[in-house]
């Protein structure tokens, strides 16, 4: 079933983390799984935050070698990031197999990403001047506390809760996506997508990397493939209702906007809040309310309909 | 059966529609000759003038669906739900004659299953509201979220606001009336009963429907296979003319504009034997 959510504080950065927490929480009853926050904070012009893990959660169960091989794929990744003449400002561990790193690099993203995922075991979640892409398994409080999430200031954010439908239940499956390789660009997807394969073999030929078997990775691989054309996310969504078969509702996220796409079943659901202040979009209502509890107007959106909000 | 007339009369109170039902189970559903128009064996005699509050809050569906039935047996015949959040399955089963007054917004299967209870929902309500619906009035004072009405047997449901897709899905009687507009695949595989949408309705509107009658104020994106116009009487008029006055809902231009949506029948491939009649033949 999964669950989507996004905010929007049109006034400036707010408690975005705590507010997406609280939100996808309320969705926990869509998809138990796992829980994803693609939040976006102030951008920083000469640093971006790189976010990357060396192993799934579960790997953690597969004997005691693993913590030496968790180690030794650390290391190797920082030395990659260092040869690549990369600056590495901070370093926080937020669980044995996941990290974050405040970064400045004059190179070619693209390079440093396909490097770094060249060592086994290692993936980038995400890379942005603003965007902090986390998660994990568990319900949306779990992963927050455990990420230190609640603490986070930010303008927008997209996020998803997940029930494992077509691929495993493990962080590489879970949402949201990063578009690699843009900067700042994240996806979260409701749904299924029915000419996955057709759509991913055709990515692949054009020369785009898949991390998972996971259909919805497809929208975000897809996203950043029309971006490298010179499409708007405006018109990335407004082709993707044509180009993608199946049933779908789903989120982009920039460092400057939120854009949303519905199929033309609208088969998937999605509820909208706008004001003066905030934009909140969720699959269901009472994940709004646990932003916004007073009494509000809200709609759905039609089929094939695209938004886009800028902050 | 009883008279038209006593037939007509009741069945108005109770807010059903009243065209000849002529499936046999649904002729068993109702005897409308019995005294009060119908009882469930486990439905409570409640008084109007007696109101009770529920605090939703801090409650679940399951314990603010408990408690509607509580204050029922203590005889409550007209319940205020305050605060209810916009969360699913609230004031569903209620198989009673009763007054339902939900402050606020409700989420998915909202007032589900019912049969006979009045309900006014002063905020929005999510997907499948008043799903299955027998009999009673809701009415909707904002929006509505998708497959609204779905599969309703009868009753009236008015959202005076607009409303998603698959509105009226698989709906079996009664009539929807809708103020604003409606999504895509509005009256899918309709069955009987009247939709009203004073609004535009989207793509694929009535798409297999079987029979039952749609009304469109608005624009129409395309029709559903099997959905062709049909011509708006005077009978139509005067019916739509007295649904929407009923509440509130009259277009200041009048009905006259309004476009009509009936089956075409070309796909009717059914007979009216049921199953064990078949067996008798076969």
């Amino acid at each position: 079933m999964c669950g989507i959510a996004g905010l929007i504080h049109r006034d400036g950065a707010g408690k975005i983390g705590e507010e997406m927490t609280s939100m996808l929480q309320a969705l926990k009853h869509r998809g138990p799984d796992s829980t994803g926050f693609a939040v976006y904070g102030l951008p920083e012009e000469k640093r971006f935050v790189l976010r990357f893990k060396v192993a799934e959660q579960e790997d953690l169960s597969s004997g005691f070698k693993i913590h030496d091989v968790i180690k030794e794929r650390h290391k190797e990744v920082d030395q990659r990031i260092e040869s690549l003449g990369a600056e590495v400002h901070e370093k926080e561990e937020a669980t044995e197999y996941a990290f974050r790193y405040e970064v400045s690099f004059d190179g070619d993203m693209k390079n440093l990403a396909d490097f770094i995922e060249d060592v086994e075991g290692a993936e980038i979640l995400s890379m942005g001047n603003a965007l902090e892409l986390i998660k994990d398994l568990g319900d949306a409080t779990v992963v927050s506390e455990q990420y230190d999430l609640d603490d986070f200031k930010g303008t927008h954010g997209i996020g998803h809760t997940r029930m494992a439908t077509e691929s495993d239940v493990d962080i590489r499956s879970a949402h949201p996506y990063w578009a690699y390789p843009y900067n700042d660009i994240s996806v979260v997807h409701n749904g299924q997508i029915t000419n996955y394969w057709i759509m991913r073999r055709e990515m692949e030929r054009r020369g785009h990397r898949f991390v998972s078997n996971c259909d919805s990775e497809l929208l975000a691989v897809y996203t950043a493939h029309n971006l490298e054309q010179g499409a708007t996310l405006e018109d990335s969504l407004k082709s993707s209702i044509k180009d993608i078969d199946g049933v779908f509702t789903y989120l982009v996220a920039t460092q400057d906007s939120l854009g949303m796409a519905k199929d033309t079943m609208a088969a998937k659901p999605m509820v909208l809040y706008e004001s003066d202040d905030i934009v909140a979009l969720a699959s269901e209502e009472v994940s709004i309310r646990s932003v916004v509890p007073q009494e509000i107007d809200t709609w759905d959106p039609y089929d094939e309909e695209v938004r886009v909000w800028r902050t | 059966m009883a008279d038209v007339s006593t037939e007509d009369h009741v069945s108005h109170e109770m807010g059903l529609h009243t065209e000849q039902l002529s499936g046999r189970t649904q002729q068993t559903f109702f005897d409308l000759t019995e005294e009060g128009g119908f009882a469930y064996t486990d439905s409570f005699e409640v008084d109007f003038n007696k109101r009770a509050e529920i605090d939703a809050s801090n409650m679940g569906a399951k314990e603010v669906n408990l408690r509607i039935r509580e204050l029922m047996q203590e005889g409550n015949g007209t319940i205020v739900l305050k605060n209810p959040g916009a969360k699913h399955s609230l004031c569903v089963g209620i198989l009673n004659k009763l007054n339902v007054i939900v402050e606020g917004s409700l989420g998915y299967f909202g007032v589900g299953l019912i049969d006979g209870p009045n309900v006014r929902i002063k905020g929005r309500v999510g997907w499948s509201c008043a799903e299955n619906m027998m009999a009673g009035t809701v009415v909707i004072e904002k929006n509505a979220g998708s497959t609204f009405g779905a599969a309703i047997r009868g009753g009236d449901l008015v959202c005076k606001g607009s409303v998603g897709s698959r509105t009226g899905i698989d709906m079996k009687g009664g009539t929807i009336l809708v103020g604003g507009d409606t999504g895509a695949f509005s009256g899918f595989m309709m069955q009987r009963g009247r939709m009203v949408v004073c609004g535009n309705a989207g793509k694929n509107l009535g798409d297999s429907m079987y029979d039952g009658t749609i009304f469109i104020g608005g624009e129409i994106v395309d029709l559903g296979v099997d959905a062709v116009p049909g011509e708006l009487t005077d009978l139509d008029r005067q019916w739509l003319t007295r649904k929407l006055s009923m509440y509130e809902m009259l277009p200041e231009k009048g009905v006259d504009h309004f476009t009509k949506i009936v089956a075409g029948r070309q796909l009717w491939n059914y007979d009216n034997l049921e199953p064990a009649e078949k067996k008798l033949i076969l």
